[in-house]
């Protein structure tokens, strides 16, 4: 699987910058995810990590530094069964924050759009 | 004998709120007490703080306090008075002050405090060479005047923390963790989003060491009220930008993505470390402790107790301690030296 860490031309990126504005938008329309300190409860009881390297924790974070490349498609391995959510210690409400940066990563995905979802999960 | 100037039955060096708080509290069961402070005024370390975690309290006022409650006892202060050295004599100590005086004392506490970490010694962060570089006290004395600029003296678009400068640094030589610097951060990165609220706040930790009671919230807070950045990342070196900003290299380290950024200011969380006065007296009377801290008979029962006799200590000279803390084991060296003065004076 290619998770986009193996870029050759430089990585470094400028946080005041680089996904900011998108940043404090998301952070808007979900404000619980501020909170995150981090912990990767989420990852850990995560089900469909557990089948794949799917880390749902790595790809909020991703989000936060303006980093795209490929996170649509990864997130498509959720199945939105809503644990992480359960497991949070710091309330984070993720699977609205999954359903929000599906949205805002692909203009086709409306909140509520399960049809993607199951598509993606038939194949 | 002519150069003898003072006696007491209680020496205190240092007056900060360690040496203040036992001073009083020794004076007011009757003890006749002498305080010693090589600063011209009392507090020095307390007094160049703005607000105090973890409750945002004015520093200033809490100086005020002290001082209100040392005037008001018996005890004879001595500003502008460093001890330089001191020896013990047939159950008695003899100090000597910077004008060549003795002051004699049956028991000595040392309440000599810290120095912070002089940043300088972190070259690649540029402090003293980069404007935009300054310290957590720096930092304090510009919210005390209530303006926070940049190099151009404007409202600044960026500030950026760093935590653990002079900490946890093997290249200092400074192995342990200074305590109060994470909260410290936390508190000042609030406080700079309270004056400038459309600043961005960047805060770089390796570990983020909330230990007290209402710290943690205070980080949440930081995050949920303030949108406050925290990055889990040491930033190892700082340059300057054509514009007089300061750019920083560090990596995300939870993702592992490298991160540059320009920042107006880079506040270095400065360490604690054992003050001059420490380290010189503590060598001094053979009580001399890791970096220079001065050691305790035991950290559990015996904590104000040295292996000297009539030599007690009290407050950050043993170790990074809040205000609180000090406070609490300056009251907690006074009733020691209450005890061993009844025994000492019986004899
Ligand atoms: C950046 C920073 C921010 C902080 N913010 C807070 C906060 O918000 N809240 C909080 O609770 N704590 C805070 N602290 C910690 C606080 O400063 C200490 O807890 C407190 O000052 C310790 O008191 P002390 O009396 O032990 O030492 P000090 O305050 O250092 O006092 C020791 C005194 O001894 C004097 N002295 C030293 N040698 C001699 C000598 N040979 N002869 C005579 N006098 C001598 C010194 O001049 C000094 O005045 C902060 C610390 C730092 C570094
Ligand atoms: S469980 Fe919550 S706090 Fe922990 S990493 Fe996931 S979202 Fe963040
Ligand atoms: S909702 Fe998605 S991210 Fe959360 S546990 Fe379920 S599969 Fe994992
Ligand atoms: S209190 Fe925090 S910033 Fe200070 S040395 Fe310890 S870990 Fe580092």
């Amino acid at each position: 699987m290619d998770f986009g860490f193996t870029i050759s031309k430089p990585r470094s990126i400028e946080p005041t910058e680089a996904g900011r504005e998108q940043l404090l938008q998301l952070e808007e329309q979900v404000p619980t995810f501020r909170r995150c300190m981090n912990c990767g409860g989420c990852t850990a009881t995560c089900s469909a990590g557990q089948f794949t390297d799917f880390n749902i924790r790595k790809v909020h974070n991703l989000y936060r530094w303006g980093q795209y490349k490929e996170l649509d498609e990864e997130l498509q391995k959720c199945m939105l069964c809503g644990k992480c959510t359960l497991v949070c210690p710091r309330g984070v409400n993720l699977r609205s924050l999954i359903i929000h940066l599906r949205k805002a990563l692909n203009k086709d995905h409306q909140p509520g759009d399960y049809q993607h979802f199951i598509r993606n999960n038939n194949r | 004998m002519s150069d003898r100037t003072t006696t007491a039955q209680v020496a205190v060096i240092g007056g900060g709120p360690a040496g203040i708080e036992a001073a009083c509290a020794l004076s007011n069961n009757g003890i006749r007490v002498s305080l010693f402070e090589s600063e011209p005024v009392l507090a020095h370390n307390v007094g160049n703080k703005f607000k105090l975690f973890p409750d945002f309290s004015s520093a200033s006022e809490l100086v005020a306090t002290l001082s209100h409650k040392l005037s008001g006892s018996h005890v004879s202060v001595h500003l502008d008075t460093e001890i330089v050295s001191m020896e013990q004599k047939g159950g008695l100590w003899f100090l000597t002050d910077n004008y060549g005086h003795t002051h004699e004392a049956v028991a000595v506490l040392l309440a000599t405090g810290y120095d912070v970490f002089d940043a300088r010694r972190k070259e690649e962060l540029g402090y003293g060479i980069y404007k935009g570089v300054v310290t957590s006290i720096d930092l304090e004395s510009m919210l005390k005047a209530g303006k926070l600029v940049n190099v151009l003296g404007e409202q600044p678009q960026c500030v950026t923390f760093l935590q653990c400068v002079g900490s946890r640094d093997e290249k200092i030589g400074n192995h342990y963790c200074s305590k109060v610097c994470c909260v410290t951060a936390v508190k000042q990165a609030i406080e700079v989003k309270k004056l400038s609220p459309r600043t961005d706040v960047f805060l770089f930790y390796m570990d983020l060491r909330m230990w007290g009671q209402g710290f943690e919230e205070l980080y949440r807070e930081a995050q949920e009220q303030y949108g406050i950045r925290f990055v889990r990342g040491r930033i190892s070196e700082a340059a300057s930008t054509f514009d007089d900003r300061v750019q920083i290299k560090a990596e995300d380290t939870l993702v592992g993505q490298p991160l540059k950024m320009s920042t107006d200011l880079l506040v270095l969380m400065v360490g604690m470390e054992a003050s001059c006065g420490t380290k010189k007296l503590a060598s001094c009377c053979g009580v001399e402790g890791a970096y220079g801290f001065a050691h305790s008979c035991s950290p559990y029962l015996s904590d104000n107790m040295t292996d000297r006799q009539g030599l007690f200590l009290a407050g950050s000279c043993k170790r990074p301690m809040s205000v609180s803390d000090t406070v609490n084991d300056a009251r907690s060296a006074a009733v020691g030296i209450a005890d061993y003065l009844k025994t000492a004076l019986s004899n």
